[in-house]
C-alpha cells in the first residue's frame, strides 16, 4: 500500500528550478533509496517532501491525503519525520532533551518512546546528560535519528546519514536504519554512499539533473551495469 | 573602589534584566531590537502610573517597608507592570514584526522597524508624563548601611540585587526545567530545525516577546527605585544592553547576564577618572574592543 | 498673514528641507545603494557643524576669551567650513568602518549609534573643544556682507539647492559608474566570485566615507544657517531618524526619491504645527512629540506597506547590470 507519493513535481529556489516532473513513491515498511549525483536534486526533494519548499506544480500525498504545501509542523504531526543532512541537532541542549523536542507536540514527556530509543542506541543513554555540541559526528547522527523517531513516525525522511561518518560507523548507522526499519518505519533515504544504502534497500530511484532517469529494486540496481558505471563509481 | 564596585553590580544587574531579554530575542528572531531599552521604559512608567495614580485611588497604603524606600503599592505594581509590558511586546510582535516577517523583510528592516518604536514609545512616555525626571516617591533617600571596607550601600540597593537574583533565577529553571523554555533554548539554537522538529515556533515567539518584555519591566523599575525616571532611560542603557549581550555571545542568556555585570561594574569604576556622563561612551568603547577581538562574544554564540 | 511674510516662511521650510535633502542623499549612498545601516547620522550631523563652525569663526578675544572656549579658530571662508566637515567626517565614518563593515549589518547600526552618542557627549562636556553645552554662536554666513539681513534667506536658499543639486549630480555619476554597480551587487549580495573579501571591505568602506562625507556638508550647512549650535540639536530623533524616515518615504536607492522624501516629510512635520493651536492647553506643550509620534507612525506604517517608498528604486540602474 502507498504510504508516500509524490507525482510530477517541479520545484526549486526561487526562479531556479531544481526538480523537474519528478515522481516517487514508498510503501508501507519499505526502505527507498534516492541516489544520483551532487546536484541531481535529492535533498531539494526531501525538502520539498517535507513542507521547506513549496513546489510550483505537482503534489505530495501521505496515507492517501494531500500534504503539498502543508508547514512542517503540520506533516510532523501526520506521522512523518525527517532528518536533515546538516545542522540536525540543538547544539546546546543535552542529549535527553533533544529528544525530548522531538516530542514537543505531544502533551506528555512520551517516557515508553524515550525508553525505547535508549535501547535502541544505548550510547546515548550513558551520555544523556551531555550537550550534543560536544559529541562526535556519530552520535549526532543518533541523536537526530533519535529526535526524529519520537513521535513514532510512519516515515522517516533521511538525507545523507552517513556523510562524513568514519568507516566504522557507516556500518552502525546502516544497521540501526535496519533495525528502525524492521518496527515497521518506512524510509526514504538519500545517500552518496550509494552501494551500501541500496544493499539495504527495497527498491532505488536514481535522479539525475532533478530529472528522475532509473527505478528498480534496490537488488536490480546494484546489478545494472550502466547504473554501476554512472552513479556508482564503476 | 570597593564601593563604585559594589554599585557596578548593583547598576550591571539591572542591565543584566535587559540584557537577557534583549539576547533572547535576538538569539531567536535574529535582528537586533533597538526597543529593548525603551520597553524598561514603559514598565518604569507604567509602575509609575500604578503606585502614583490608581493605587492611591484604591486607597492602597505607601508607607515604606521596613527600611527600604517603597511600599505595598509597589510590590503589586511589579506583577501589574510586567505583564502589561509582556503583553506590549506580544502585541507589537503581532501588530509590526511578524508581517514584516511573512513579507520576508530583511532582518535590517526589522531592527528599523524596531527604531520606530522605540521612537514611538518615548513619545507616549512624553505626551504623558512630560520630559523632566520623576521619582517614585519624593523625598530624602534612606540613610545608607555601612559595610566593611567603608562601602556604603542603600536598603533598596540590596532590595534591587535579590529582586535580579530572584528573577534570574526563576527564568534559569524555566528555561532548563519546562517544556517551553527548553523548546525556547531549542528555537535559538536553530528556528529551522525547531519547525521540522514540529515546535509551534509561532507560541515560541510570542513566549520570548513575553518574557523579554517582562523582564525589561523589572530592570525599569528598578532602575527607577535606585536613580529616576525619565522618558530617555531607555535609550539610555541601549549601548551597555548591546555591549553586554555581545560581549557574552548573542543568544546565550548566562553571557549575557555575565555581560551586563562586567558593563555595570565598569561603567561605574569609569566614574573615578571620568565625568559620570560619559558612562555609555564607556560601554561604547568596550563594545568596539569586542567587536575587534572577539566578535563572538566570550562566551561563544552568534556572529 | 500678509504675502511677504508666506514666502519668507516657505523660503525658510525650503531651506531646511534643502539641507535635509542633503543627508538624506548621504544615507542614500550608504543604504540606498550599499546596504550599510548607518543610525548614527546626528554625529555626523554634530561633527560637520562643529568642524565647519571652528574653520569658519575666529578665536575669541578679549573679554569673550573669558566666556566662550574653543578648540581652535581659523576665521577662514564658508567654502572652506564646508571642504573641512566632509573631511573630517569622512575620517570618523573611516574609523568606525574598520571594526565594523566586516560584521553583520546591525553591528555597524549599534556602532554608528555609540559613536553619534559618543560625539555628542564629547561636545557637551569638553568646554575646551566647543563651549560645552553652551556651543558657539556668531557663524559667519557666506555674502553676507553683500546682502540686506531681511533678505538673506534668498540667497541662503540658493547656495543649498546648489549643493544639493552638485551632490546629486556627484552621486548619480557615481552610482552609474562600474564603482556603482559593484555596491549594488554587494547590497544584493551578489557579488561575483572573482570579488575578495577585502575587495568588498574596501568598497563597503568607499560607500561609507563618501555618504558621511556629505553628511558633514549638510551639517556644516545647518550651522551657517541657523548660526548657532550646540550639543542638544544633534539628538537621534531630529539628527538620525527624521532622516531615515524622509528615505523611506521618498524611495531608498532613488537619488529623486530621496530628496522628495526630505521635503514631504519635513513639509508634513512644518505642516502638522498648526495641530498646535487645536490642542487644549495643557497638551500645547506637548504637541512636538504627538507630531513625532505620527512621524514613528509613518515610518512603520511606509515599512509594513510600502516599503520601495513613493517613487521606489529607479529600474535604470538594474537595466545596466543586465
Amino acid at each position: 500500500m502507498s504510504l508516500l507519493k509524490v507525482t510530477n513535481i517541479i520545484a526549486g529556489y526561487g526562479e531556479t528550478e531544481i526538480l523537474q516532473n519528478v515522481s516517487v513513491e514508498v510503501l508501507e515498511r519499505e526502505i527507498v533509496s534516492i541516489i544520483g549525483p551532487n546536484g541531481a536534486g535529492k535533498s531539494t526533494l526531501l525538502k520539498t517532501i517535507f513542507g521547506l519548499l513549496t513546489p510550483k506544480k505537482g503534489s505530495v500525498k501521505f496515507q492517501d491525503e494531500e500534504i503539498t504545501g502543508l508547514s512542517p509542523d503540520r506533516i510532523v504531526s501526520r506521522g512523518m519525520g525527517y532528518v536533515p543532512q546538516v545542522e540536525n541537532v540543538f547544539p546546546s541542549l543535552t542529549i535527553h532533551e533533544n529528544l525530548e523536542m522531538g516530542a514537543f507536540i505531544r502533551k506528555d514527556v512520551y517516557q515508553p518512546k524515550l525508553d525505547e530509543i535508549y535501547s535502541l542506541f544505548p550510547m546515548l543513554l550513558k551520555r544523556q546528560t551531555e550537550k550534543v555540541g560536544r559529541l562526535s559526528g556519530g552520535m549526532r547522527q543518533m541523536v537526530a535519528m533519535g529526535r526524529a523517531l519520537m513521535l513514532d513516525p510512519k516515515a522517516l525522511l533521511l538525507d545523507e546519514p552517513t556523510a562524513s561518518l568514519a568507516p566504522l560507523l557507516v556500518g552502525v548507522i546502516f544497521e540501526k536504519i535496519m533495525e528502525i526499519n524492521r518496527t515497521g518505519v518506512a524510509m526514504m533515504i538519500v545517500e552518496q554512499n550509494a552501494r551500501e544504502t541500496l544493499k539495504i534497500s527495497d527498491r532505488g530511484y536514481v535522479l539525475a539533473m532533478g530529472r528522475k532517469v532509473f527505478e528498480d529494486t534496490g537488488e536490480a540496481l546494484l546489478k545494472n551495469e550502466e547504473i554501476g558505471k554512472l552513479y556508482l563509481g564503476g | 573602589m570597593a564601593e563604585l564596585f559594589v554599585y557596578g553590580i548593583v547598576l550591571g544587574s539591572i542591565i543584566a534584566l535587559g540584557s537577557i531579554g534583549l539576547t533572547l530575542v535576538f538569539g531567536i528572531l535574529r535582528f537586533a531590537n533597538f526597543a529593548h531599552g525603551d520597553l524598561m521604559t514603559a514598565g518604569a512608567y507604567v509602575a509609575l502610573f500604578l503606585v502614583t495614580d490608581l493605587f492611591r485611588w484604591l486607597g492602597i497604603s505607601n508607607e515604606n517597608l521596613g527600611p527600604l524606600s517603597l511600599g505595598w503599592r509597589m510590590v503589586f505594581a511589579f506583577p501589574i507592570s510586567m505583564i502589561t509590558i509582556a503583553v506590549l511586546a506580544i502585541l507589537l510582535d503581532y501588530i509590526l514584526y511578524q508581517p514584516l516577517r511573512r513579507k520576508r523583510s530583511s532582518t535590517v528592516v526589522l531592527a528599523m522597524a524596531s527604531l520606530g518604536t522605540s521612537f514611538i514609545i518615548q513619545m507616549i512616555v512624553l505626551i504623558l508624563w512630560g520630559g523632566d525626571s520623576l521619582f517614585y516617591k519624593p523625598g530624602i533617600l534612606r540613610p545608607a548601611l555601612e559595610l566593611s571596607f567603608g562601602i556604603k550601600i542603600r536598603p533598596d540597593q540590596i532590595f534591587i540585587i535579590l529582586v535580579v537574583l530572584f528573577s534570574i533565577t526563576a527564568l534559569h529553571f524555566f528555561l532548563k526545567y519546562t517544556k517551553m523554555g527548553k523548546a525556547m533554548r531549542a528555537t535559538a539554537d536553530n528556528p529551522e530545525l525547531a519547525r521540522i522538529t514540529g515546535i509551534d515556533t509561532g507560541r515560541i515567539i510570542q513566549w520570548t516577546w513575553g518574557i523579554g518584555g517582562a523582564m525589561a519591566a523589572i530592570g525599569g523599575i528598578l532602575y527607577g527605585i535606585d536613580v529616576q525616571l525619565h522618558p530617555g532611560m531607555g535609550w539610555g542603557f541601549l549601548l551597555p544592553l548591546f555591549a553586554a549581550t555581545i560581549l557574552g555571545g548573542i543568544g546565550n542568556m548566562y553571557g549575557a547576564l555575565i555581560g551586563a555585570l562586567v558593563m555595570g561594574v565598569v561603567q561605574q569604576l569609569s566614574t573615578a577618572y571620568l565625568l559620570p556622563t560619559y558612562k555609555s561612551a564607556i560601554a561604547f568603547i568596550i563594545m568596539i574592543l569586542i567587536l575587534l577581538i572577539r566578535p563572538q562574544g566570550i562566551f561563544g554564540g552568534r556572529t | 498673514m500678509e504675502i511677504g511674510g508666506i514666502v519668507a516662511y516657505l523660503v525658510s521650510l525650503a531651506i531646511l528641507a534643502g539641507i535635509y535633502a542633503v543627508f538624506t542623499l548621504g544615507l542614500n549612498i550608504q543604504w540606498g545603494y550599499t546596504g550599510l545601516f548607518n543610525i548614527g547620522i546626528a554625529g555626523f550631523f554634530c561633527i560637520g557643524a562643529y568642524a565647519s563652525a571652528l574653520i569658519t569663526t575666529p578665536m575669541p578675544t578679549g573679554i569673550y576669551a573669558q566666556y566662550v572656549h574653543q578648540i581652535f579658530g581659523w576665521n577662514l571662508p564658508f567654502v572652506f567650513g564646508i571642504l573641512g566637515a566632509a573631511l573630517v567626517c569622512g575620517f570618523i565614518a573611516f574609523l568606525i568602518g574598520i571594526p565594523t563593515l566586516r560584521l553583520r549589518e546591525d553591528y555597524l547600526a549599534i556602532a554608528t549609534i555609540g559613536i553619534a552618542e559618543t560625539i555628542r557627549l564629547v561636545f557637551n562636556n569638553e568646554q575646551w573643544l566647543a563651549n560645552g553645552p553652551r556651543g558657539l554662536m556668531g557663524l559667519p554666513q557666506p555674502l553676507q556682507e553683500w546682502i540686506d539681513p531681511k533678505h538673506y534667506n534668498y540667497i541662503y536658499l540658493v547656495i543649498v539647492l546648489l549643493i544639493m543639486v552638485i551632490v546629486y549630480l556627484l552621486i548619480e555619476r557615481g552610482i552609474r559608474s562600474p564603482w556603482g554597480r559593484v555596491l549594488r551587487a554587494i547590497r544584493e549580495d551578489e557579488v561575483s566570485a572573482t570579488m575578495s573579501g577585502k575587495d568588498i571591505f574596501h568598497f563597503k568602506m568607499q560607500s561609507l566615507i563618501f555618504g558621511s562625507m556629505v553628511m558633514g556638508i549638510g551639517g556644516a550647512l545647518y550651522a551657517h544657517y541657523t548660526k548657532a549650535i550646540s550639543p542638544d540639536v544633534f539628538t537621534p530623533l531630529y539628527g538620525t531618524f527624521i532622516i531615515w524616515v524622509m528615505l523611506m518615504v521618498g524611495g531608498s536607492g532613488n537619488n529623486k526619491g530621496a530628496i522628495l522624501g526630505a521635503f514631504v516629510v519635513w513639509g508634513i512635520w512644518t505642516g502638522t504645527n498648526f495641530m498646535t493651536d487645536l490642542l487644549p492647553y495643557t497638551l500645547k506643550a506637548r504637541a512636538p512629540y504627538i507630531r513625532f509620534l505620527l512621524i514613528g507612525i509613518l515610518l512603520e506604517v511606509i515599512l509594513i506597506y510600502r516599503p520601495q517608498g513613493l517613487l521606489g528604486e529607479e529600474k535604470k540602474i538594474s537595466k545596466m547590470i543586465d
